[in-house]
């Protein structure tokens, strides 16, 4: 920072004069935070009905007259005293603490107005950072039907003449006047900041001997936070400023406001106190339980109905993403094959063919097709987190999520991780104990993500005979049993380490349950829109790359030796044979040519080096290589498995079965045995092959111990489930 | 009696609360505080956690924490259905 801006306080300029103005977007969660920031922005995100699912840094521009102003759309918060990360960003930004995020000028608060009572209590402390602020009063015309009406001017007056406007977020009514009042606000000077508590802020002026603000960004809200919550770090700030006499004031001073209370507490008294006298003046009345008019969702409500329901709904889920699914991949597939034979028409032979073609186009086809499961399966999430019911899952599951050392909190992301384990991981943001999350991240992987369906499939069509037992199919039973082993895998660890590294307190269980609602189709498109965006994002980028340096490794080095046999077997087929037996003959000899290529390419060499390992569990070096460069990306394993037994050019899904069923050791035995396919399965069921995964573990916890242990631990549990199933099964087959 | 020993659809007033516990603390800066009413809703499966109104918003904590709250029973709520 240059010496001249540092001289001149932010403060100081003139709000109309500066570059951009950033009004800050908070709430409590639900309150239709997100909906009214779509609204004014325009700009996509993602908005749903679990409290504190809004976890990324959104920030939009809002057009007012033509004057931009920028919105920093924050997770949902009941206080300024976070718990959990999500909660912990929020007020963090609120309070300009976040290193380059400028404190926002002014607040935009939303408050839903059938929840006004805990909304005050927020509006309070919002209303103490003294920054210039706009009240959005949300669902007016909710409690207005049931018979509760607002005096707006008078919740105004008590809020210390801080516009309030009624907007109905889903309609836009209101927006005009909000974007009038946001107008006169971006130009408003900060203003001294009122106080609800006026004991505190006497007490904390005392703290500061007067003075408002200083050089280290110690103001009034952080000297009386930090009464009511004692954070060392602003303790320490304060001793910077005033010296070690301030220590025995602070004590002091918190023994005459508290009394030997817990500060929050005293605080929450006293808040609540207030809010009590202002909604007796502003509301007409208290809203009714609303909920309950209809007896449908006070019967969804209960707790067995509630569980019956959840459990018909996940197998309509899986029901819908194997059933409805299969049209369109065949249309995906069928469009991929046609595109690789047009290029094959359009290009010479040889390694640029090859590139576009076995590389780049079957690579990445061989992942765009499971596009249809991954939008349904998403559909299906997205659908339960905006209607609400996966809070209530939460709610549901936490006596039983307890003997893990988990709570129901957990619930959320470990669901998401079925659709991919990135968003799930990313959405334990709002649990608030650290080891609680921590476990639950670690977990989040074990479960089946879609990159693990292709796999599956694959390896159950190909070896599990369709038969019928009872009432069902042998190849769903052994889906169902692959799904039950991650979710073994995922609980079982959870509880090791709650037992071990991560001992600690039973995390405690306290969240606000949203009201079940109609989807509001927009929401769900948006949200939908955003995965599918992500889904072709990695397909385009990670599988690219990863289907071209596979490709490039079973391509090169070109051995001439091979190419001159082929050459050689070819012109002895010619003068032999004729016709449809010359066709056949030819066929064979570029297959065998092509193993040939193969097997001396880097490819086939890394997989020979690491032969050895695998051989345990009855791999082939084929199977050894395609497992190798599954690593970075699971579902990459389905292309370099077609590529490493594409014998001539068609590589579709069916012929790559029979391919696998064929394969066969030097020795002339079958390399796919059943007990061989159920340990590649388990392997596939515990190992973390995804480098997206770890990635987002990395910046989810801030460290590198926890990506490293959670990919070495599930490698290693992977190849000790694959030995054991391999090894007792042909012992038993045998 | 505490919030522990209600019954589906009995509206309580708080009249005291041992505040030591954090989670406690963070309970009551969401509106459970000595005065407040509430409405209990639902026992989850196994009966915990609890699900109760606190003036309009639906808030879910367990029982162990339910009990540091001491409530008075002040009669039933003709929105919450008791039985069936």
């Amino acid at each position: 920072m240059s010496s001249v801006a540092a001289s001149i306080p932010v403060d100081a300029i003139p709000r109309s004069r500066r570059a951009r103005v950033t009004f800050a977007l908070v709430g409590n969660p639900n309150a239709g935070k997100s909906t009214l920031f779509n609204r004014l922005t325009g700009l996509r995100q993602k908005t749903a009905n679990y409290p504190g699912v809004t976890v990324e840094k959104h920030i939009g521009t809002a057009l007012l007259d033509a004057t931009p102003l920028d919105l920093i759309d924050l997770p949902g918060i009941f206080r300024l005293t976070p718990e959990s990360a999500d909660e912990r960003i929020a007020v963090e930004v609120l309070l300009g603490r976040v290193a380059g995020t400028p404190q926002p000028d002014g607040i935009l608060a939303v408050v839903d107005a059938t929840r006004l009572y805990q909304g005050l209590y927020l509006l309070q402390q919002l209303a103490e950072i003294g920054r210039p602020m706009i009240v959005v009063l949300t669902m007016a015309d909710a409690a207005a039907r049931l018979g509760t009406r607002f005096d707006i001017e008078k919740l105004s007056a008590k809020l210390g003449g801080i516009p309030v406007v009624p907007v109905v977020a889903t309609t836009g009514k209101g927006l005009v006047d909000l974007k009038r009042e946001l107008t006169v606000a971006m130009t408003a000077e900060a203003s001294p900041p009122p106080s609800f508590w006026p004991a505190l802020r006497q007490t904390a002026l005392q703290l500061l001997g007067g003075a408002n603000t200083d050089s280290c960004g110690t103001g009034i809200q952080e000297v009386e936070r930090n009464l009511v919550e004692d954070d060392p770090l602003a303790t320490a700030r304060l001793v910077a400023l005033k010296g070690p006499g301030v220590l025995a004031q602070i004590e002091k001073a918190r023994a005459d406001l508290f009394r030997g209370e817990p500060g929050l507490a005293v605080e929450a008294r006293h808040r609540y106190g207030w809010i009590r006298e202002v909604l007796d003046e502003v509301q007409s009345a208290a809203p009714p339980i609303t909920r309950w008019g209809s007896f449908l969702v006070d019967w969804m409500n209960r707790p067995y109905p509630a569980t019956v329901l959840f459990f018909v709904v996940m197998a309509l889920v899986f029901q819908a993403v194997f059933a409805w699914a299969t049209p369109f991949m065949d249309l995906i597939d069928g469009a991929t094959t046609a595109l690789g034979e047009s290029i094959r028409q359009y290009l010479p032979d040889g390694v640029l063919q090859s590139l576009v073609v076995d590389g780049v186009v079957a690579g990445v086809g061989s992942v765009i097709i499971f596009l249809p499961q991954i939008l349904i399966l998403f559909l299906f999430i997205i659908l339960l987190e905006d209607t609400g019911y996966l809070a209530r899952a939460a709610f549901l599951v936490d006596r039983a999520m307890r003997p893990v050392g988990l709570s129901g909190q957990s619930v959320i992301p470990l669901l998401s991780s079925f659709a991919c384990a990135v968003p799930g991981i990313m959405a334990t943001r709002a649990i608030p104990d650290r080891r609680d999350r921590i476990a639950t991240i670690l977990a989040a992987p074990f479960l089946t993500c879609s990159a693990r369906l292709p796999v599956y499939a694959l390896l159950i069509a190909a070896f599990v005979p369709s038969r019928t037992i009872g009432v069902a199919n042998l190849q769903g039973i052994v889906l169902f049993g692959l799904y039950m082993l991650g979710i073994v895998g995922g609980i079982g660890t959870a509880l090791l380490l709650r037992r071990s590294a991560l001992r600690g307190p039973k995390p405690n269980f306290v969240l606000a349950l949203p009201a079940f609602r109609l989807p509001n189709l927009r929401t769900v498109a948006i949200a939908l829109l955003d995965r599918v965006k992500v889904f072709l994002r990695r397909a385009g980028t990670v599988i690219f790359m990863v289907a071209v340096i596979v490709w490039a490794l079973a391509y090169f080095p070109r051995s001439a030796t091979v190419e001159a046999d082929a050459a050689a077997a070819r012109a002895v087929a010619e003068a032999n044979y004729s016709g449809v037996e010359l066709t056949q003959q030819l066929a064979d000899v570029d297959n065998k040519a092509a193993a040939a290529h193969l097997e001396q390419s880097a490819l086939g060499r890394v997989g020979k080096i690491v032969e050895p390992v695998f051989t345990p569990l009855g791999w082939d070096w084929k199977i050894s290589a395609a497992v190798i460069a599954g690593f970075p990306a699971r579902e990459v394993v389905v292309a370099v498995l077609g590529t490493i037994y594409a014998v001539g050019a068609e590589a579709d899904e069916s012929s790559l079965a029979d391919r696998l069923r064929s394969a066969t050791f030097a020795d002339g035995s079958q390399v796919f045995t059943l007990p061989m396919v159920l340990g590649l399965l388990v392997f596939y069921a515990w190992c973390l092959q995804c480098v997206a995964t770890l990635a987002v573990i990395r910046r989810e916890t801030n460290s590198w111990r926890w990506p490293v242990f959670a990919w070495a631990y599930m490698t290693v549990l992977g190849y000790l489930g694959a030995l054991l199933i391999y090894q007792v099964g042909s012992r038993i087959a045998a | 009696m505490t919030l522990a020993d209600l019954r589906r659809g009995d509206r309580a007033r708080i009249e005291s609360i041992d505040s030591r516990d954090k989670s406690v603390q963070r309970l009551m800066t969401m509106g459970l505080v000595e005065g407040a009413e509430v409405v209990y809703l639902n026992a989850s499966l196994g009966g915990d956690p609890l699900e109760l109104d606190v003036y309009g918003m639906s808030l879910s904590l367990r029982r162990q924490q339910a009990r540091c709250f001491g409530v008075s029973r002040i009669g039933a709520d003709p929105g919450v259905q008791r039985r069936g």
